[in-house]
């Protein structure tokens, strides 16, 4: 989800980190509100705040919460309980579209979320509506609370399910930028269709002892592994 | 209003039906139907808020609250958005339906959630009152609606301030009886049959639940030694909690008893028969209160 991120708040997302509330902006909802931590080092690196106010992520006294807030500069809307993202997108796209606005919606869901009923209401409305200002991309590791997807409730033949219900579905590698880029530029992919892209992604990618590992949803790492996670991931020190 | 204020929406969870197609016909740019899904409605609700929209959602008895209270508390009330919950049917409305249309836990479950203002208009000019008072008032408002034509029970229109009580009659100081939604009229019945035997009644209606004025609330006991609060909702949360704790935070000298619904109700009957079969009639109201009164 870090690339997806990544490629978002760098070179798709028309925000303003001086004008968080600047009208015309993108809106960006991340529905999968556990993932806080990544969102906030994308809007600091953007440049919404301080990069400093990461250090005391999840501490007590902090702005930065353990699942996002909107208390946070750059947050449109707080999550953390799965499948509140896509409903609430569906009313920013439909006041622009109604008003004839040009800006989009971005919500980034996980796959495991998608057991979330209302999350398929807001798939027959985004399409009934012909909210083709919606881009919702699922973050699809194929991991969610107890183990994979296709044990804990199978949600295969998932792209299809989605053209089902009348999105356009483009799928891609969640990790490479040159194709996450290419592809949300070309949004809508069709006209009058809400955009879907179903980014197959692995946990943990880029550090060896994490990749596909469902106990790193629960875990942080110790200093040692810290640092042997950052030096898999090239930063230099 | 909605001539008036561009930002109103409105949106239905697939009801109302010959009730808001003048709305629909008029402003059919400012109108949804979202189908009968209340956790989006109330999302997509949210979403229309944020981007400046005041914005009402539509439904019966608990669809548009419980059926979504997740989307009313995480993205409603935390975001402070302009949402106004209305909920036609509230209580026994709907009596013979059934126990899925019964309303009659809602005011406790609003009034839980944070920064949610829960109204009950005791009529249609109270009922005009709270809808202007939700638009002017910013964030979460929940309007519980009756719907069988309810008597007036105002002869002028009022001036409803929020959380205030209004007084019904200036009757004199032997007991208070407190009401909210279209129950007050069974209410103001009883204060009639009380006073045929010798007794004087003061009626409160509560149009708010959530917040309620302390200060007003005991200005109108003054001089009065029992409270008798009857609504049409189960004990726990309700009107009658709501009361308690401010006696109770005033440690008043003061006599106090609810009428209230049962937890359970396996039957069902029209809302005046179901009324009268749980006490909630003038009659009834009438005979509690004069227990009350004399209870030591």
């Amino acid at each position: 989800m870090a690339d997806i991120l990544a490629v978002l708040y760098m070179d798709v997302l028309r925000v303003d980190p001086k004008r968080p509330d600047w009208t015309e902006r993108d809106r960006f909802i991340l529905s999968k509100g556990h993932a806080a931590a990544g969102l906030y080092a994308a809007l600091a690196l953007r440049g919404f705040f301080p990069m400093a106010w990461l250090e005391r992520f999840c501490q007590a006294g902090s702005l930065l919460l353990g699942h996002v807030s909107h208390h946070v500069p750059g947050v449109e809307l707080s999550t953390g309980s799965l499948g509140h993202g896509l409903p609430v997108c569906c009313g920013m796209a439909l006041a622009d579209k109604r008003e004839k606005k040009s800006h989009r919606v971005f919500v980034v869901l996980s796959d495991g979320e998608c057991d979330e009923g209302s999350n398929w209401e807001a798939a027959l409305f985004a399409a009934h509506h012909k909210l083709d200002n919606i881009v919702a991309i699922v973050d699809a590791n194929r991991l969610q609370g107890f183990g994979r997807v296709d044990e804990v409730l199978e949600l295969e033949p998932f792209a299809e399910k989605w053209r089902a219900f009348r999105w356009a579905v483009r799928e891609v590698d969640g990790h490479d930028h040159r194709a996450l880029w290419t592809l949300l530029n070309q949004v809508p992919f069709e006209p009058d269709h809400p955009s879907l892209v179903l980014a197959h992604t692995i946990k943990g990618k880029g550090v060896s002892f994490m990749e596909d590992q469902l106990a790193w949803h629960y875990k942080s790492p110790n200093p040692e592994q810290l640092s042997q996670a950052l030096k898999q991931l090239g930063e230099k020190h | 209003m909605a001539r008036q204020d561009e930002r109103i929406w409105l949106l239905t969870g697939d009801l109302g039906y010959s009730v808001l197609e003048p709305f629909a016909k008029e402003f059919p740019s400012r109108f949804v139907n979202t189908g009968v899904a209340e956790q989006n409605m109330t999302g997509v609700a949210t979403g229309l808020s944020l981007s400046g929209k005041i914005v009402f959602t539509y439904s019966i008895a608990n669809f548009p609250t419980m059926r979504c209270l997740e989307q009313v508390r995480n993205d409603v009330c935390y975001h402070k958005a302009n949402v106004k919950i209305v909920a036609v049917g509230g209580g026994l409305c709907y009596g013979t339906a059934g126990f899925s249309h019964h309303a009659t836990e809602d005011l406790a479950i609003m009034r839980a959630l944070p920064g949610m203002v829960v109204a009950a208009p005791s009529d249609a000019l109270e009922a005009a009152q709270i809808t202007r008072l939700a638009i002017t008032t910013p964030g979460p408002f929940y309007i519980r609606l009756g719907k069988n034509n309810e008597p007036i029970v105002h002869a002028n229109p009022p001036e409803l301030h929020l959380g205030e009580p209004v007084c019904l009659n200036q009757n004199g100081g032997e007991i208070v009886l407190v009401s909210t939604g279209s129950l007050v009229s069974e209410v103001l019945q009883a204060a009639e049959v009380l006073k045929s035997l010798g007794i004087e009644a003061r009626v409160l209606s509560m149009p708010f639940v959530k917040p309620i004025d302390y200060k007003k609330f005991l200005q109108f006991l003054d001089g009065c030694r029992s409270v008798l609060v009857v609504e049409e909702h189960t004990a726990f949360g309700g009107l009658g909690s709501a009361i308690a704790e401010i006696l109770a935070e005033a440690a008043l000298n003061i006599k106090f008893a609810r009428i209230y619904l049962p937890e359970f109700m396996n039957f069902i009957g029209s809302q005046k028969d179901l009324r009268q079969k749980l006490g909630l009639d003038a009659s009834s109201i009438a005979t509690r209160a004069m227990t009350l009164l004399t209870k030591n």
